[in-house]
Formats: structure tokens, C-alpha cells, sequence
């Protein structure tokens, strides 16, 4: 789905939501009280430095100018941008930068939900939609880091072990279903997006609870119980 | 993988002690834990190694070993990715060099 | 206290021991205890008794520190599920306990591959945890020192730290030079090329951009001075921190975001001899950065 079908199932015609570049923003009214920001990326965008920095302009300008409205990160990317000038730059610098700001957004009273509605490959959504309060995604959504073949080549593990592996642990394979197994994703929006959405804002958690979901989900057995451990060590 | 099990009769008995660790489980490396084992006349050995079928090349670095040290009480286990024998005895003796000994 | 002992050359359980004072140095889920990954044998792969990271706690200058080092010589210090926990479970611990810092001793390509999903999320769940000491106003420090630099998801995270502290063999990055010539080809990005791979990422070009706070040469003691002279030294996040780091991005970006070459954009900000600086050690760099670059960030 791209991200102007995206808006009208989410908000109808009540939304300012605009495209520069690779990045769209704007807000959207989901009630008569309830604006809402929303940020993001389109057309499968690379993260360069350009793309970092005009997401975290549109977050602190809502953290400035509009204390406690919610954001929606809205994913679409095909990972960072791998070219020498980005990293000449210091595109670590500038990705760390707006997931600072997202944080920042959220210790400071915003609700900022993440979806992913069509791809978020690499680490192209770390630093946005994965520090969100929470990350969904639609059905349809493509998540992961690497294919299949391309992580033959650099593992040196064959593909058809990979592939055999893949069906029943969802540690390194692609699909948005493994995220949710796993506990990255919070949930799958499906039928009506805007009551989706509206959901997510309803929900208050605040402390990072992914490794108790990916538990509780079994698709990530080990980390909550690791982290209690060195707790009590 | 495979997993490789040993216990070798020793007399050479040492005291309580931490666990020791040397090398790296890299390309061509390996890891060796050292503990207190639970029967003093044995040193016991746990191999895991990505390279399988070289049972009978990790026995004759195990007894070699164990002739040199005649280590008992002694529990060593090893993480191993494909060292040469002369790596793997070279890490063993390391680890036998830093557990502490009777006076 | 060590005549010239290369930080490099130490594994990352050695840098823990030597950095701390001595004896003090307390592991937790060390390798005795055998918390290794549930997911490598599964691919043929052998684990590591402490999954690659030392966590653990200690004394520096007599102050009480939480500390964790990634062995970068195992499967390239790469964030796994029980990788990624040891630290998310080491920085939530520091919330409990106030040290007077938490060290990093970062050394790692990002991601593990082999448990992608796993450590993608981790890497994040990292980054939280992270910003979450820090808001508490306990220092996060970074100490990049190793062969194998620090990369992807371990790079945002070091950004996301109090204090970033390079040695001039270290490097700091988003993506590798090869995975950046794999994708676009060896005239965008030689990766054979050294010197052109430290002058993009390393210590000497991070520094002098002010993109690590602090640069010393490959020496244990060294690292150990930097980490001693930052215990206390919080810098909680404010929001106008955030709106000059925005402005300072923009600006870079329009000051010298057409340059080509790392020479070009050090002469751009006062260095007046940008062709020596590969030659420089880390003490003529601090010199040359005291007093002829200006306004970078």
C-alpha cells in the first residue's frame, strides 16, 4: 500500500500529509480533539544523512510546538543508505540523532506509535519505528535483514539448511510474522486501520517490553530470561 | 557439529579454583574452559567442534595432553572452529598453565 | 601502571581486567555459567561460552562501574539474542545500582547475521536502554578501540551514548566499506584501500568532525586515564541539546556536504595541512584539533 492510499484508510480526507523527497509529514485528525503528527519515509527510501535529518526536524518541531500530540512513524525504507559520502558524514551520527529525538518524544509525554506498511529492510527502521513505544505492521509489510541467498553468501551456510531452519525458528528469517513472533512487532493491523490506530494510542505502556512479548509469544525464549538473570547477578 | 566426550585417568591433583578461559572461538580457534572437575583421579574433556570427523586426531591431542600434565580433578571443555591440532595443544597447555597448583 | 599495552591486541575479557582496578573486576553470566546461544549449533556454527560479551561490574579510581566489552574476534562481535540481553540486562542494572558509569567497550559489525531478527530488535532494545541510563543522569561511555571497529546497529548506539572515546586504529560507522563496495562497486568505495577506509571511518577522522569525543592512542592506559577523567560526567539529553545538534547536522551538511574526501572537509574546518594528518598520532591530532579546527560541531 503506498502512503497517500495509506493516509485515506487511516484518516479519510482529514489529513495534511505531504511528500518532500523520500520523506512525508503533515498531520491528521482522528476526532474532533485528536491531531495527530506523522512522519515518515516512501517509495522504499534509503536513509541517507538527508533523510535522518528531516525526520527529526518534523519530530522536534512537534515536541516543540505542539506538546503531547501523538506521532505515527510511518516505515517504508530499503535500510540505510550505502554510499561513501553517508558514511564520510557521519550517518551513524545522524540516524542515532532522530532515534534520540523519537525517544526524547516519548520520555516527554508524546505517544509515538510505529508501522511499517511496506518495507523496513536492514536497519533502515531502527532508529524510527523501532523506538516508538511500539511498532506494528500491515499484514502485507516486508521486514528483514537480509535475504536468504545474499546471507548464503556472507554466513557460508547453504541455503537449503537456512531455508529448513527458517520454518521453525524465526530468529534471522524474513517475514513480518517472525517479528511479531519475536516480539519486535507489537501486532498486525489489518481491517479497520483507524480503529488500529486508535488503539495503539489508547495503550499506555512506557517501559520497553519486547523481550517479555517475544517470550510470551515463544518466538524469543531466552533474552527477558537473560536480562532477569544479569538483574539478580 | 560434533561433540566429542573424554575422561582420562590423572593423578596430578590441584585445588579449588575458578574457571579459567583461553582463546577465542574464531576461524581456525578455539576456546578451552578449565574447571574443578567432580572426580579427582580424571581429567574429563567435552569438545564441541564444527569440524566433525576428526575423533581420532582429537584423541591423540587429548591423551598427548593429559601425558604431559597428568591433570585430575580437572573438567575441560572446548568450543572449537576447525583449530589445527598444534593450536589445540597449544591452548590446552595455556589453560594447564594457569590453574593454580600445591605447593 | 602497563608499559604500552595495545587495547587492540587484548581480548575483550583482558580490557576488562586491565581497565578496572585490580582484582576488582566481578563477571556475571560468565562463561563457567555456559549462557550461550540457543541458535548457532542449529547452523553449524560453535558457540561461545559467554556469547561474545563480558559483562560485569568493578571499581575504576575506587568507584563503583558497570562495564561490558564484545569480543570482536567472535563472529565479529556480532549482536545476538544472548549478546543483545547481556547489555539491555547491563544497563537496566545500572538503573538499580547508580554506578558512577557504564562502560562499553564496543567492538563489533552490528547485527549478527545468523540471528538477524533477533539482534536487529536487540540492537534497538540496546539503544532504549541506553537513553534510559543516560536520562537518569548515569554517564554511558563508549571505548572503541578494537581491530574490527564499531559498525551498524553498535554504531547508532554509540551515538546515543554520554561519551565516545576512539583510539586512531579504531573505527566508528553505519556500514562497512565492503558491504558499501558489494552494493555500489569498488569506484564508490575501495574497501582494500586503507588509508581511504580510515580516513571515512576511522578514530583521527571521527575526531576531528566531533563525531568521538576523545581520541587516544592504541594504549590500555590510555583508554583507562579517558574513562577515569569521565566517572560522574553525565550530559542528561535536554531538549535544546537536540535542537543544536539539529541545527549543527544542517549546518554540516550544508557546509561540506559536497566534499568529496575527508582532506577536503578537514581543510574546510581550519586544518591547514589535511595531507599530514594520516602521519599524525593521536597527541600531535588533539594539538592540531585544539587549535586549528573550527566550528564543526
Amino acid at each position: 500500500m503506498n502512503w497517500q492510499a495509506l493516509s485515506l484508510a487511516l484518516f479519510g480526507e482529514l489529513h495534511a500529509i505531504a511528500r518532500t523527497g523520500d520523506v512525508i509529514h503533515g498531520t491528521a485528525q482522528l476526532g474532533p480533539e485528536l491531531t495527530i503528527a506523522v512522519v515518515g519515509t516512501a517509495d522504499h527510501a534509503a536513509i541517507g544523512v538527508e533523510t535522518a535529518l528531516a525526520q527529526a526536524q518534523f519530530v522536534l518541531d512537534t515536541v516543540v510546538n505542539h506538546p503531547g500530540r501523538p506521532i505515527l512513524l510511518l516505515v517504508d525504507t530499503q535500510g540505510q543508505r550505502l554510499r561513501r559520502r553517508d558514511e564520510l558524514l557521519g550517518l551513524n551520527r545522524y540516524m542515532a540523532h532522530l532515534g534520540c529525538c523519537v525517544d526524547f518524544a516519548r520520555r516527554s509525554g508524546h505517544r509515538v506509535v510505529g508501522l511499517v506498511y511496506d518495507q523496513a529492510l536492514s536497519g533502515g527502521f531502527i532508529t524510527s519505528g523501532l523506538m516508538a513505544d511500539a511498532c506494528y505492521a500491515l499484514p502485507e509489510a516486508e521486514i528483514r535483514v537480509m535475504r536468504i541467498p545474499a546471507m548464503s553468501r556472507v554466513t557460508k551456510i547453504s541455503e537449503d539448511l537456512l531455508e529448513a531452519l527458517s520454518l521453525t525458528n524465526p530468529v534471522f528469517a524474513p517475514g513480518v510474522a517472525n517479528y511479531v513472533a519475536m516480539g519486535g512487532i507489537q501486532a498486525l493491523w489489518s481491517g479497520d486501520l483507524k480503529q488500529d490506530l486508535l488503539d495503539a494510542l489508547a495503550a499506555t505502556n512506557t517501559v520497553d517490553a519486547r523481550a517479555t512479548l517475544g517470550a510470551e509469544r515463544g518466538g524469543r525464549a531466552l533474552a527477558a530470561r537473560v536480562v532477569q538473570q544479569v538483574l539478580v547477578a | 557439529m560434533e561433540t566429542l566426550e573424554f575422561a582420562l585417568e590423572g593423578r596430578q591433583s590441584v585445588p579449588e579454583f575458578e574457571a579459567i578461559l583461553v582463546g577465542v572461538v574464531g576461524s581456525g580457534n578455539l576456546e578451552v574452559l578449565v574447571e574443578k572437575g567432580p572426580d579427582p583421579t580424571r581429567c574429563t574433556y567435552s569438545i564441541h567442534t564444527s569440524a566433525a570427523g576428526f575423533g581420532a586426531i582429537w584423541a591423540a591431542v587429548i591423551q598427548s595432553f593429559q601425558a604431559r600434565h597428568q591433570l585430575g580433578g580437572v573438567a575441560v571443555s572446548i568450543n572449537d572452529m576447525g583449530a589445527t591440532p598444534a593450536v589445540v595443544s597449544l591452548r590446552l597447555d595455556q589453560a594447564a598453565a594457569s590453574i593454580p597448583r600445591l605447593a | 601502571m602497563n608499559p604500552h599495552l595495545s587495547f587492540a591486541e587484548l581480548n575483550a575479557r583482558e580490557r576488562v581486567i586491565q581497565l578496572l582496578d585490580p582484582g576488582s573486576f566481578r563477571e556475571m553470566l560468565g562463561p563457567a555459567e555456559r549462557i550461550v546461544s540457543p541458535h548457532l549449533s542449529l547452523l553449524g556454527v560453535p558457540y561461545a561460552f559467554d556469547d561474545g560479551v563480558v559483562i560485569g561490574s568493578g571499581l575504576l579510581q575506587n568507584q563503583p562501574v558497570l562495564i561490558a566489552a564484545q569480543e570482536g574476534r567472535f563472529m565479529g562481535g556480532g549482536v545476538g539474542e544472548v549478546h543483545g540481553a547481556k547489555l539491555v540486562g547491563l544497563l537496566q542494572r545500572a538503573l538499580q545500582v547508580r554506578p558512577a558509569a557504564v562502560f562499553v567497550l564496543a567492538e563489533s559489525g552490528g547485527v549478527r547475521l545468523h540471528e538477524a531478527n533477533a539482534g536487529l530488535i536487540a540492537v534497538s532494545e540496546v539503544m532504549r536502554a541506553v537513553l534510559d541510563v543516560r536520562a537518569a543522569g548515569i554517564p554511558v561511555v563508549m571505548l572503541i578501540g578494537g581491530a574490527n571497529g564499531c559498525f551498524g546497529g553498535m554504531g547508532l548506539i554509540a551515538r546515543c551514548a554520554d561519551h565516545v572515546v576512539m583510539s586512531d586504529q579504531a573505527r566508528m560507522s553505519m556500514s562497512g566499506p565492503e558491504v558499501i563496495e558489494s552494493s555500489h562497486g569498488v569506484e564508490e568505495f575501495d574497501s582494500r584501500d586503507r588509508a581511504l577506509v580510515w580516513r571515512t571511518t576511522g578514530g583521527k577522522h571521527r575526531y576531528l568532525m566531533g563525531d568521538c569525543d576523545w581520541l587516544v592512542e592504541d594504549d590500555l592506559d590510555a583508554f583507562r586515564d579517558v574513562a577515569i577523567a569521565l566517572l560522574g560526567q553525565s550530559k542528561v539529553l535536554t531538549l535544546q541539546n537536540l535542537l543544536d545538534e539539529q541545527r549543527m547536522l544542517t549546518d554540516r551538511l550544508s557546509q561540506v556536504g559536497d566534499c568529496d574526501e575527508a582532506t577536503e572537509i578537514w581543510r574546510h574546518f581550519g586544518v591547514q595541512t589535511p595531507d599530514r594528518v594520516a602521519d599524525m598520532d593521536a597527541e600531535q591530532l588533539r594539538a592540531l584539533n585544539a587549535s586549528q579546527v573550527k566550528g564543526i560541531s
